[in-house]
């Protein structure tokens, strides 16, 4: 039985699960029809042609974890980001650990999706807006609202931020042989409220691991959203992370995608721009190796005049690692005076490493400013040998000038311990000591 | 010191140099001037380590031991210091940082630790006032949007905190001022000494105004075809080339 059957037919023993007279029940329903009519996207399609999931549709992943793991905070401490006292939300095989977690309901709500879908005092949130800017056609956005059970859930209301940073980590055990997580987010920050969220996903073991993660982050007027998704999983695990952002008036949303290790990734960021002053930042580090493969597809839609868009991704490519970007910026007619600026370098550090990059750019509006620029080159020589000329040997010289190709990514970064323990992953993952705190 | 001896080298089998002779010992200032295209630059770049030009023939040689196998980063923990014509932008890494690392990384193929964070910052402190180099201008990027002044002090900034046993300054008064040029030529002055040594490579008198040569060479068509004293530079900036060029060919 391939994928797509197990997962069709393990619906209905989902729906033993979950109560059939919620509301959202109904969304689920569509989208597994949905899901089912469409299936795996495949290389035929446009938006997939240099990413085949093929290989994952043969795996016989479990759809539901058989039985509860638990974990020691020590064994995996390493995976959070301990240097600072965070909120958390932790899930181990798909299952909420409250032992692992620090919610709270104290002004702001960061929790669960589970206690959302089912709490009464929740209902409003979730009719207003839960699976409203997810897409309901593309099919593997709808094969996660078709199984969206857990997640993360998180309320800021009006004029609030929550005391510290909220980090979401998804461990997998392996204590199934293959396992598929299907995590669904859902981020509401209301007018003038302000979070910052870190997201990680990570398999403790080489058991195979496939995710297929839906988040969808509203900002209201006003709000202010950091996001940072730390991609430096094990290479037996893959993940798909759709994100979808719609954005009001004045609001500032800034997400970071840092991907550095995995088998396949691949991130569909989608921002929509539904409001006059809006920014939105797109920036992303990509260092990989070995087979790793990272697909960024990025779209922004300019729906308002007087918009601001930045994208900024950097990808080093070694071995015979492939990467692709494909950066889309749409511009509608009334969308006059939009900024959208987009920049993809890439340097390839081995004869064997492929990046693929596409800006597509369709602009609908005559007063605009939009720029795109894409390269992809090797390291530069003359540098190399004035670094060298210094007394710095080649390869902590090669680490320097790849460091500082992707620094400026990091400019944005306003957790400062995010900011370290980035550089400290750049700096293992380029296998030097520089001499300084990279 | 440095004595290189009938140094031949290419560069995708164009001939650059065609038998060059070199002496320079300690406590010595030697000028190499010549017209464009003589091979001053890659003379430099040879002595420097530069990958990219192939020795055909001949030898280079620091105190007797020879250079031609050794990587540049080697070369420089040897105490070869080469202040570019054109320093690289790097951005991202501060020039404080870039330094801490180039001194480190010598201090550690010599076997010795890094050197405390204090002590190097009194020496980054001195030597940057040596140079008359603003304090922020040691937290930017390296060479990013530095004046071609700005470029020159901080390479001589760079040989100051490396303190190198020979230094090759490839054509350092070229985008100078004349302010700028009495800052980088003061520099150089006082970090002369008895022990080491320094090759100026130059179009023009103007800087050996400043950085007065004990021995003048003129590079013609890849070889050295007049050495003189100080003198000659003079008569070099009064004659212009053309009477070598002559001189040569007969």
């Amino acid at each position: 039985m391939d994928l797509k059957d197990k997962l069709l037919s393990s619906f209905l023993a989902f729906e033993n699960s979950v109560d059939l007279e919620n509301p959202v029940h109904d969304l689920r329903s569509e989208a597994i029809k949905n899901f089912e009519e469409k299936g795996f996207p495949s290389k035929k399609e446009e938006a997939w042609k240099y990413t085949s999931l093929n290989s994952l549709q043969k795996v016989d992943f479990s759809i539901f974890p058989k039985e509860e793991s638990t974990l020691e905070y020590k064994d995996i401490k390493k995976y959070f980001l301990h240097e600072i006292d965070t909120y958390k939300i932790v899930f181990v095989d798909g299952v909420y650990s409250s032992y692992l977690s620090e919610t709270t309901h104290d002004g702001v709500d960061v929790c669960l999706m589970s206690s959302a879908f089912t709490k009464p005092m929740f209902r409003q949130v979730i009719d207003v807006y839960f699976n409203k800017v997810a897409s309901k056609d593309e099919s593997l956005t709808t094969l996660n609202t078709a199984f969206c059970k857990e997640g993360a859930y998180i309320y800021i209301p009006k004029n609030k931020m929550p005391k510290k940073p909220i980090q979401i980590l998804h461990l997998a055990t392996g204590n199934e042989a293959a396992l598929m997580l299907q995590p669904r987010n859902l981020v509401v920050v209301e007018e003038n409220a302000e979070v910052q969220i870190i997201e990680r996903h990570q398999s403790l073991t080489e058991n195979e691991v496939f995710t297929n993660s839906v988040t969808e982050i509203f900002a209201a007027k006003d709000a202010n959203v950091d996001y940072y998704k730390v991609q430096n999983d094990a290479n037996t695990a893959s993940l798909v992370d759709n994100t979808y952002i719609s954005q009001k008036d004045n609001s500032v949303v800034r997400v970071h995608t840092f991907s550095f290790g995995g088998k396949l990734i691949r991130n569909n960021l989608n921002f929509y721009q539904n409001g006059e002053r809006i920014d939105s930042t797109l920036k992303g580090v990509t260092i990989l190796g070995e087979k790793q493969h990272v697909d960024h597809h990025t779209l922004v839609h300019h729906a308002q005049p007087n918009c601001e868009s930045h994208q900024d991704y950097k990808g080093i490519f070694g071995e015979k690692s492939t990467g692709v970007f494909n950066g889309k910026i749409i511009v509608d007619k009334i969308a006059q005076k939009t900024n959208a600026f987009q920049q993809n370098n890439n340097i390839l550090i081995s004869d064997k490493a492929t990046i693929n990059t596409k800006p597509q750019l369709e602009i609908f509006a005559d007063d605009v400013k939009c720029s795109h620029g894409c390269t992809i080159g090797q390291l530069d020589e003359e540098a190399l040998f004035y670094l060298r000329s210094r007394g710095i040997p080649k390869k902590e010289a090669t680490a320097l000038l790849m460091y500082a190709f992707a620094n400026n990514v990091l400019e944005s970064v306003r957790i400062p311990e995010v900011k370290t323990r980035i550089n400290k992953i750049i700096a293992n993952k380029l296998g030097v000591r520089v001499g300084f705190e990279l | 010191m440095l004595e290189i001896k009938n140094l031949h080298a290419s560069i995708e089998d164009k001939k650059i140099l065609k038998g060059i002779n070199l002496e320079v010992n300690a406590g010595e200032v030697h000028a190499i001037m010549g017209p464009n295209g003589s091979g001053k630059s890659t003379l430099a770049s040879v002595i420097a380590g530069k990958e990219e030009f192939d020795i055909k023939k001949g030898t280079i040689s620091l105190d007797g031991e020879d250079l031609e196998e050794l990587a540049p980063e080697e070369r420089a923990h040897k105490g070869i210091f080469l202040s570019f014509q054109y320093p690289v932008e790097i951005p991202g890494v501060t020039v404080t940082n870039f330094i801490k690392t180039a001194i480190n990384e010598s201090r550690k193929a010599r076997g010795l630790e890094d050197m405390p964070a204090n002590q190097m910052l009194k020496l980054i402190r001195e030597k940057s006032e040596l140079l008359e180099i603003d304090r922020k201008f040691l937290s930017r990027s390296l060479n990013e949007g530095f004046s071609g002044g700005e470029k020159k002090r901080n390479e001589i900034f760079q040989m100051a905190m490396m303190e190198p046993k020979l230094a090759i300054l490839d054509e350092t008064d070229s985008g100078l001022d004349i302010d700028a040029l009495r800052i980088v030529a003061n520099g150089v002055n006082k970090l002369k000494n008895k022990d080491n040594a320094i090759i100026v490579i130059t179009h023009y008198q103007r800087l050996l105004d400043y950085i007065v040569p004990d021995f003048v060479h003129v590079l013609h068509d890849g070889k050295i075809v007049k050495s003189g004293t100080k003198e000659l530079a003079l008569e070099l900036e009064e004659k212009g080339y053309d009477w070598i060029k002559q001189e040569a060919t007969v």
